[in-house]
């Protein structure tokens, strides 16, 4: 028994030190290896909702639109010349984080918030914000719930699980003392299921949520979004840390996009804007400076996003407006319209 | 001289080398993963650690067996899990045993109803997968209840509804006494059962001993009520109004339909393999037992009890704890109907809410681990017990 044991040992100990020698040598960063192997596959490795209508949502023939997939659409066309390059993977609140860091994406676009802990914590880096929002209640219309100061003890809220609206739903029942019964689903359609089952008797999320997911219920005029908004949600794309470049490019295609609105560049308008008077505009459509050199890109990157993508203002037209999911942009105007959309400049 | 015989003329050092071969793969392949995660967590500034249990979780849990709110740690919020999940599997297990022997003896009943009705529901229930039989009782089955202001009435006791079903909710004083003399009463039955054997292999006398055992079972806690002080009264659910159209019930204890779907469709998928194994283990045993026990005058319940079941049971009992030990695994599907199981709460809310993907994952897998080997044990324990013991 002991010798055995102690074979055992021995064996075990200098596979040890043989596996030892094999390991040394890191890996090097300088160069943006997202980049290389973005260009290397061919397409941008985008991770969206499971469906949320106007932000992420794939069709019946599985064609996805949305502001959230106009970031990676745009990304597409800065990096490899042509938007319709991205391969989706539709991905749960909870699984996104996983997805991003093991590198199963390259950029998360799925209306997720930008919190310190997230940021900081655990190995993520938010390059902006596509959409400012607000966590909202869904009630529906005939329970006569008109403010959130109507719940009473014993209301069941649904949610989804491991997001920021799980951890805002306590604090705001806590804060107005009401007892409430939480109820948290993996996946959004689960939640929408369980409210129009009348299993919870308020939804709560984002309010662009509560507004897309409106239009699943069985009947979307019985229901209404209450009109109070209890939390910040800035929700923008996300990038794994550690990959600068990488990160600057996700950040620079997002502030294009909207910068691009801001001079009234559009798609379609963008190629004879070549000869503007304007320099910002110049520079936007690839006329003037060597901008896309900063970061191994043409000339030309900002100008496929505008021809591609469009600015977007076009495209939360496109996808907010005209759908009716919210017609109203609120602060999600530019800030020469009164709104909070402010871009550091492209220069 | 033949060359290749000197190399592996040593026994001891032919015989070493395929091990040691094993043993460099092995470590080799943890070596690598824990090095390239080290590496990558490193890039991206994550810190490994387990100092996050401490903190304050700040998310609530629809149903939890001991005092938790978001105030609480994420240490606690494993803890709400894990009881959880333990809830489950028991209740999943005392179901599915006790469904599983009534369909397995159905099996061989010589009823030619029974017979087949019980082999239909085997066929039926053990060839659709498991999370279709979940998705059946959640969302066709529990979700087409009323509401609660509709709900489906038992003698204004207990309200099935479609947030649950509300029954009356035991309000004890002095439970501990109530609980000490059910002990008590155990190990009176014991010490009167080793007594009743005694006395039938020294004199062969037949005491009434599961009559006499019941009775004691009976005594005890009542001697407890009338005695000692303990009271149980009973929190009955009232219906109450929250809005015009929005009602619950207020008091009483709910059984989420999360709950009961999951508890549902895990014993009966679970019966079925447990009533296969049942019938196996009674085919198992020789009719020659069964004619040779009437044969000197046992009458059927005692050749049932005294000659059947205990050779049945060595044959039923090692893949019954297979059984166990699948029900006990699937449980983890209640993540799919958000039960707030382990997996719902600590891998996933508590993953989420923290990014600690590598320790959480790895507490809860140890955790399985653990659960499954502490079932493994006990059944082993309990199989060497039942085992044919050479005299």
């Amino acid at each position: 028994m002991i010798k055995s044991l102690k074979t055992w040992i021995l064996v075990g100990f200098t596979s040890l030190l043989l596996v030892a020698c094999g390991q040394g040598g890191g890996g090097d960063s300088k160069k943006s290896k997202t980049l290389d192997n973005t260009k290397k596959a061919g397409f941008v490795k985008c991770g969206v909702s499971e469906g949320v209508p106007g932000f992420s949502n794939a069709d019946a023939s599985g064609n996805w639109s949305g502001i959230d997939v106009d970031v990676c659409r745009a990304v597409a066309a800065a990096v490899l010349g042509d938007a319709d390059k991205v391969k989706y993977t539709p991905l749960s609140a909870k699984e996104r984080f996983t997805a991003l860091n093991s590198g199963e994406i390259d950029i998360l676009s799925r209306n997720t918030t930008w919190t310190l802990s997230r940021d900081a914590d655990i190995g993520l880096t938010f390059v902006g914000v596509n959409f400012y929002d607000g966590q909202g209640f869904m009630v529906r219309k005939s329970s006569g719930i008109n403010s959130v100061n109507d719940f009473k003890d014993g209301i069941v809220a649904c949610t989804n699980i491991g997001t920021t609206t799980e951890l805002n739903m306590r604090d705001f029942f806590n804060s107005k003392n009401v007892k409430y019964e939480p109820l948290g689903f993996e996946s959004a359609d689960e939640v929408v299921q369980a409210y129009d089952a009348g299993r919870c008797d308020t939804y709560t999320t984002d309010k662009s949520g509560l507004a897309a997911q409106r239009t699943k219920m069985k009947d979307p005029s019985e229901h209404k979004v209450l009109p109070e908004t209890i939390s910040k949600e800035p929700l923008g794309p996300v990038v794994r840390q550690g990959d600068n470049v990488w990160e600057d490019i996700v950040r620079w295609s997002l502030n294009t996009f909207i910068e691009a609105e801001e001079y009234g560049v559009t798609s379609s308008n963008a190629s004879s804007l070549k000869d503007s008077d304007n320099p910002a505009i110049k520079r936007l459509v690839g006329a003037e400076g060597e901008l896309g050199a900063a970061f191994g890109l043409d000339n030309e990157w900002s100008l496929r996003i505008i021809e591609q993508v469009g600015n977007y203002g076009e495209s939360y037209k496109k996808h907010l407006g005209d759908t009716g999911i919210m017609p109203n942009r609120g602060p999600n105007q530019l800030w020469t319209k009164g709104g909070i959309l402010y871009v550091p400049p492209a220069r | 001289m033949n060359f290749k015989n000197i190399r592996f003329q040593n026994k001891k050092i032919r015989n070493l080398i395929p091990q040691f071969i094993t043993v460099a793969i092995l470590l080799s392949t943890i070596i690598y993963f824990v090095t390239n995660a080290q590496i990558n967590m490193g890039n991206r500034g994550i810190a490994f650690g387990f100092g996050f249990l401490k903190q304050e979780a700040s998310f609530d849990i629809t149903f939890s067996l001991i005092d938790y709110d978001g105030s609480y740690s994420y240490a606690r919020a494993f803890l709400v899990g894990l009881l959880n999940t333990i809830l489950v599997s028991v209740i999943g297990i005392f179901f599915a045993t006790l469904l599983g022997v009534i369909i397995g003896v159905s099996r061989l009943s010589d009823n030619y109803l029974i017979a087949k009705v019980a082999e239909w529901y085997v066929e039926i229930f053990r060839n659709i997968p498991l999370i279709l039989q979940i998705f059946f009782w959640y969302f066709a089955a529990l979700r087409a209840l009323p509401l609660p202001n509709e709900a489906i009435n038992f003698y204004d006791i207990s309200f099935l509804t479609v947030k649950g079903f509300y029954v009356p909710k035991f309000i004890w004083t002095n439970f501990n006494i109530f609980l000490i003399s059910i002990i008590c009463a155990i190990i009176a039955i014991y010490f009167f059962n080793n007594y009743s054997r005694k006395q039938r292999e020294q004199f062969g006398k037949q005491l009434p001993t599961t009559s006499i055992s019941l009775l004691i079972f009976l005594i005890f806690p009542l001697l407890s009520f009338t005695l000692f002080g303990v009271t149980l009264s009973f929190e009955y659910p009232v219906l109450k109004q929250l809005s015009p159209t929005i009602f619950t019930f207020d008091g009483g204890l709910n059984i989420i339909p999360e709950l009961i779907a999951l508890a549902l469709s895990l014993s009966m998928y679970t019966a079925t393999f447990i009533a296969e194994n049942v019938r196996a283990g009674i085919l198992g045993v020789s009719k020659g037992q069964k004619e040779a026990a009437a044969s000197i005058g046992l009458n059927k319940n005692q050749i049932l009890k005294l000659v059947v079941m205990p050779q049945a049971l060595r044959i039923i009992i090692p893949p019954t704890t297979n059984q166990y030990l699948n029900l006990t695994k699937n449980s983890s599907l209640a993540a799919a109907i958000a039960y707030p199981d382990i997996v719902l709460v600590f891998a996933g809310t508590a993953l989420m809410q923290t990014g600690r993907a590598i320790e959480i994952i790895s507490i809860t897998m140890l955790t399985y681990l653990t659960l499954s080997v502490s079932i493994s044990i006990f059944m082993n324990w309990y199989n060497k017990k039942m085992a044919i013991k050479e005299k």
